[in-house]
């Protein structure tokens, strides 16, 4: 009988022998990760239900999260590291890098896995058979498609070749920093911490609303060997925090008072080891719980009790849009439609949760976490440790999935305050139930509509008002109110508009930033009545919206009139064989269905691309050195998308040069320059901008050095940079050059400022520069008596105004299409009651319907190459596409998401009674 | 640091639970996600190394199911159609790394009321198997579980198998699970059913739902209007929705009370008409 405490062990991992010494119950992802180094297992929640940790066990899948160490010894371990064999790749993750299956890639090592365990068993799965075998690792980037055809082609994939020179622009070209992601090797908030790290826990507020007061801290950490210090409220110089400049609202730690479930109280700082071992219990702090404004409703109640006691009625903001008069404008209409909708909090859910480490250096601190605006990021934390921009210095990890939630401060100012005042780096790994509980969400919202149309189908007028639930903090709650009425009347030309949207303060966690901005759910609201108007008038739904589509020349509800690259009626045209043909195959299946329906449903967006009007700068450089390395310095963060790649894309042919000769620097706010946050689909449109500029700012230079022509081919080799033109070939040796620039001897620069202007009290004006536009259809099966909705095919015509990566555009659309699928069917956020990943669900590969893109590019002259912006446009659509298809095959039309079962058998029985 | 014991012998485990207080570790599926950003603070007896624990047997006149086979491990196990609902349940559970891992006998005595295994051994007749230093005993799977997170088992005792009483006439099962997605998901609900068959007509039927009380519970009423009837594709039809009386679903995260009991109607219908329609 083996027992023991403190046992040794011998491990077999990946074929080598490693000794353990340690507990035996330690999980075996912590074992490997840091006793073993073999940061290439994930965590994402420590309880089974992302499998991002999947290992083998003697050739077979399992949790190394729910594995004690004890049960590993003496059996092979295999993990991702150990897939490529005498460092080549396994046909399996040179499939993965082909087909584009990774985007953030932190679910990657486990999908690796288990796909591995399947093929090693079976080499020619079928579709059915991956799912089966990936039904327990969860992916929120990629709507898993591009891995299922990766997995079915792993037995014959070859790695992908670069794009020739001049031609990256539209190749479907692999990601740039795609391999690390398939070999473990890529390093994101939690892989690189200092091994002499101290580490930082938080405790939280157990209630939505309460008084505290703390203990004697100090007499509690000298009585805890291993802890340092307990930081509180007073230890923050200064202790406010969001995104906008004139709003600092939301406590690093909070004071006295709590207002919200989760909210940061303390933190402990000291060794792993002691920080883990405090219960919350022991420490010495006493709350006493007050009654929470839960709910718009009650937020919005005469009199309610204020969240924040500045803030009459709790309203953060009230923003509008108010074009013609369509008050009056109803009574000429020949139909009108009018609803509420309900929708309610939704997760995240990255699986890669919150972290990373800070450290003092001398009169500076720098901060390496996860993140997706590390220049926001960087001027916060200026203001919460009172110091100076140049003294704080931002290296982003790479980011295991963000979809906004990394927009705001997670760990940033605590292990900043932590670092500064210890002078030791200082860690911090959120668990999944912290990082859901005090992360952001998205705005629940109760929006009521009024549409109306002419005979002919035309739209008159739209009437809506949006009220949000922001939460206890503003975070982006005021982006959101401006937002959706800009876009709230939908992606059609209609002559009167009245839009409201109005967030309210409540005893949540602060509602932010999530793909869309609010779009989704204003698009749920406007689409159920373009469904209706439709059906009212006898049109079909599709002509419908093809009647009332903005196209270049009309004006938006803002008065903005489109010049350009307004798609809809193209993505309208391209779904059209589809849509005509779904329509005819639901009606065949349900003339002999009985219990099962099947309908088909149809949603349009259109989408904004970068902030609301206001200035929304990107700045890219180029280096190239003395001795011949060429450098993007991109201050854009890549959270899986793929901006690394299409920077790189238009940087090469804007240069003139190969792509695999560029190596990336990115978001390090040293060495790069501010391109803004990864956010509001702007990075491919401004970044890809500013980068083309800068591309041609280097060739330029290089020309003039070469005196060459401007059509001239260039090669790099080595220092020597050639240039063939039609006078022959020039050679230049760069060795020549002093190093003007510090790594670089030759830099060239680009910035791109979307043209905007503001908005006048009415909401006039022009709010964004370009718009992506999308129509998507859905087929689903209902099952009428359980009320379960299986979505079967989704085909999303977006119009991108040029897909510079076809496979990072598609992927885009897929993990949108997928999270859009969520948000319709199964994903709700209830505060205190959901915080883990089996109580809150996202969607799996076994929900997946067939999904089909279709690209337009209508081009956009102001973007590069005349590119827009695709990372939430695939989301939009999605949910108003599959509600409408519920309607078409139940006669139910669900005003509030998600459709859960029991919601939809309730109306399905009621539609009956 | 807490103590651990891998012991390779059953004697050992219940010589070790007659002295301390231990938590039983077999697949470490439930354990672990119980601690999550907690500390690992128990005394662990780790019981997936005693080999005799493991494994599906065939005895004289029952099946033996040992406490630390997994639901990969039954799966995979030649067993008679009488199984089926079983191993359908095992495919439901989690993931692919859950099945195996997991242990059959640790779903039982986590005794959470959305145990997949327990409908489904439910309408097996299951015994279990209960040792201590002393010696074994066994009792009914319905009166090992007492309630939610609640069995009889005792600090010093261990379920060491599961038992599943052979039929002098033939059987077959079938189980139906309700989720709000796929994979990866807690029952909202589930049923499981076992008919005995003989010349065409239902000669005992057993039906299980789980998921809509405390424990999982047999369904008497139901399995007494179906005997005697004829077994065919429409074989649910005699369901009623009072057979469902001794349900007490609850509303939760995943579901209102009302539908949980609407569903476990339909799905038992469906459940019984699958078996009904089999030839």
């Amino acid at each position: 009988m083996s027992q023991g405490r403190e046992d040794r062990m011998q491990l077999r991992v990946n074929g080598r022998s490693y000794d353990y010494a340690g507990s035996p119950a330690k999980r075996l992802s912590d074992v490997l990760r840091d006793d073993l180094g073999l940061t290439g297992t994930k965590v994402g929640c420590n309880a089974g239900d992302c499998g991002a940790c999947t290992v083998l066990l003697d050739g077979k899948q399992v949790c190394s999260c729910l594995t004690a160490v004890a049960q590993a010894s003496g059996r092979e371990v295999t993990t991702v590291e150990g897939l490529a064999v005498n460092n080549t790749l396994s046909g399996l993750q040179r499939a993965f890098h082909r087909h584009g299956a990774a985007q953030c890639g932190i679910c990657t090592p486990g999908m690796l896995v288990a796909a591995a365990d399947l093929l090693s068993k079976n080499k020619q799965p079928s579709a059915d058979q991956v799912k089966d075998a990936l039904g327990g690792v969860l992916c929120r980037c990629t709507g898993y498609q591009k891995i299922i055809e990766a997995i079915l082609d792993a037995a014959q994939a070859e790695l992908p070749p670069s794009p020739a020179v001049g031609s990256a622009i539209g190749a479907r070209a692999p990601k740039v920093d795609g391999l690390p992601k398939l070999t473990g090797e890529e390093r994101y908030g939690a892989d690189s911490i200092p091994a002499h790290a101290l580490w930082l826990r938080v405790l939280r507020s157990p209630y939505h609303h309460a008084s505290f007061e703390v203990g004697d801290l100090a007499a509690f950490a000298a009585a805890h060997p291993g802890i340092a210090r307990v930081l509180s409220a007073r230890d923050v110089p200064s202790n406010g925090f969001g995104i906008y400049p004139h709003i600092k609202d939301q406590p690093v730690l909070a004071a006295g008072k709590v207002n919200f479930r989760g909210e940061a109280v303390l933190a402990l700082v000291g060794t792993r080891a002691a920080v883990e071992a405090v219960s919350d219990a022991e420490v010495p702090i006493a709350f006493k719980e007050l009654p929470a404004v839960m709910g718009i409703a009650a937020a919005a109640a005469p009199g309610a009790a204020l969240v924040q006691a500045d803030k009459p009625g709790n309203v953060l903001l009230d923003g509008w849009v108010r074009k013609g008069k369509a008050a009056a404008a109803f009574a000429a209409c020949a139909a009108v439609a009018e609803a509420e909708f309900e929708t309610g909090f939704v997760e995240h859910a990255y699986i890669e949760p919150e972290a990373g480490w800070a450290e003092r250096i001398g009169d500076r601190l720098e901060i390496h976490v996860t993140t997706q605006t590390p220049y926001m990021d960087r001027d916060e934390m200026a203001v919460v440790m009172k110091l100076k921009r140049e003294q704080i210095r931002i290296v982003p990890t790479a980011c295991g999935g963000g979809f906004g939630g990394k927009l705001d401060l997670s760990v940033q100012p605590l292990i900043g305050v932590a670092a500064w005042l210890l002078g030791k780096p200082v860690a911090c790994i959120y668990t999944r139930p912290e990082s859901m509980a005090s992360s952001t969400k998205r705005h629940p919202s109760r929006i009521s509509i009024k549409s109306g149309c002419d005979a002919s189908g035309k739209l008159i007028a739209i009437e809506t008002a949006a009220d949000f639930d922001t939460g206890a903090y503003a975070s982006w709650g005021p982006t959101v109110a401006t937002r959706v009425p800009i876009h709230a009347s939908g992606p059609y030309f209609v002559p009167h508009v009245t839009a409201r949207g109005r967030a309210f303060f409540t005893h949540c966690h602060p509602s932010g930033a999530f793909r869309g901005f609010g779009v989704p759910q204003g698009a749920i609201a406007h689409e159920a009545m373009m469904d209706e108007l439709a059906d009212k008038i006898g049109m079909d739904r599709l002509a419908f919206r093809s009647v009332n589509a903005l196209k270049a020349g009309d004006a938006t509800a803002t008065g903005q009139v489109l010049t350009h690259s307004a798609g809809l009626p193209q993505c309208l045209d391209a779904l059209k064989p589809h849509w005509d043909a779904a329509l005819a195959a639901c009606a065949a299946y349900n003339k002999t269905a009985k219990t099962k329906r099947r309908g088909t449903g149809i949603g349009c967006m259109w989408y904004g691309i970068g902030n609301t009007a206001l200035s929304n700068p990107s700045t890219m450089r180029i280096g190239l050195s003395a001795k011949g390395e060429l450098t993007l310095y991109n201050g854009a963060v890549d959270i899986g998308q793929g901006s690394n790649t299409i920077l790189t894309q238009i940087a090469a042919d804007a240069l003139g040069l190969p792509m695999d000769q560029f190596r990336i620097v990115m978001g390090d706010t040293d060495l790069t320059a501010d391109a803004g946050k990864t956010s509001a689909s702007r990075q491919t449109f401004v970044s890809g901008k500013a980068v083309e500029i800068a591309g041609r700012d280097l060739r330029a230079k290089l020309l003039g050095l070469l005196e060459a022509g401007a059509d001239a081919a260039l090669t790099l080799e080595g220092s020597l940079i050639k240039a063939r033109d039609a006078q022959g070939e020039h050679q230049y040796d760069l060795a020549w050059l002093p190093s003007r620039h510090g790594h670089d001897a030759l830099l060239g620069e680009g910035s791109f400022d979307p043209p905007t202007s503001p908005q006048d009290a009415d909401g006039q004006g022009v709010p964004y520069a370009t718009y992506a536009f999308a129509a998507q259809m859905a087929v689903v099966e209902v099952d009428c008596e359980l009320g379960t909705v299986k979505v079967l095919e989704i085909v999303a015509a977006h119009d991108v105004g040029k897909a510079i990566n076809p496979i990072q555009v598609e992927g885009q659309i897929h993990g949108g299409t997928i999270q859009g699928l969520g948000l319709a069917l199964m994903e709700e956020y209830l505060p205190g009651r959901t915080e883990n990943l089996h109580d809150y669900l996202i969607p799996t590969i076994g929900d997946m319907p067939n999904m089909k893109c279709i690209l337009i590019e209508d081009a956009e002259p102001l973007g590069p190459s005349g590119a827009k912006g695709v990372g939430e446009p695939g989301l939009i659509p999605t949910a108003p596409a599959i509600l409408g298809a519920i309607q078409h095959a139940t006669g139910v039309r669900m005003r509030q998401v998600p459709v859960l079962p029991h919601r939809l058998r309730a109306a399905i029985k009621q539609a009956q009674e | 640091m807490p103590t651990y014991l891998r012991p390779t012998r059953q004697s050992e485990a219940l010589a070790a639970l007659a002295q301390g207080k231990f938590t039983v570790l077999a697949g470490g599926t439930d354990y672990y996600p119980a601690r999550v950003g907690k500390p690992l603070s128990d005394d662990i007896l780790d019981i997936s190394a005693i080999e005799a624990l493991r494994g599906v047997r065939e005895e004289a006149d029952h099946w033996r199911i040992g406490a630390t086979t997994t639901w990969s491990d039954l799966i995979a196990a030649a067993l008679p159609p009488l199984f089926d609902g079983l191993k359908l349940a095992a495919r439901e559970i989690g993931g692919v790394q859950i099945q195996n891992a997991g242990s059959i006998a640790g779903n039982l005595c986590n005794a959470s009321p959305a145990a997949d295994g327990v409908p489904p051994l439910l309408t097996l007749d299951a015994r279990v198997e209960i040792a201590d230093a002393k010696g074994s005993s066994t009792v009914a799977l319905a009166d090992f579980i007492l309630g939610n997170r609640k069995t009889l088992l005792r600090q010093d005792q261990l379920l060491t198998a599961i038992l599943v009483p052979k039929s002098a006439h033939p059987e077959r099962s079938h189980f139906a699970k309700l989720g709000a997605r796929e994979y990866l998901v807690v029952s909202i609900a589930m049923v499981a059913a076992t008919l005995q068959i003989e010349a065409g007509q239902v000669r005992a039927a057993r039906i299980a739902v789980g998921s809509c009380s405390p424990v999982a519970r047999r369904l008497p009423l139901a399995e007494a209007a179906l005997a005697g009837k004829p077994c065919t594709g429409s074989l649910g039809e005699f369901l009623r929705e009072d057979h469902f009386a001794a349900l007490s679903p609850i509303d939760d995260v995943r579901a209102s009370a009302e539908y949980r009991l609407d569903a476990a109607l339909t799905l038992a219908k469906r459940v019984l008409n699958q078996l009904g329609a089999q030839t």
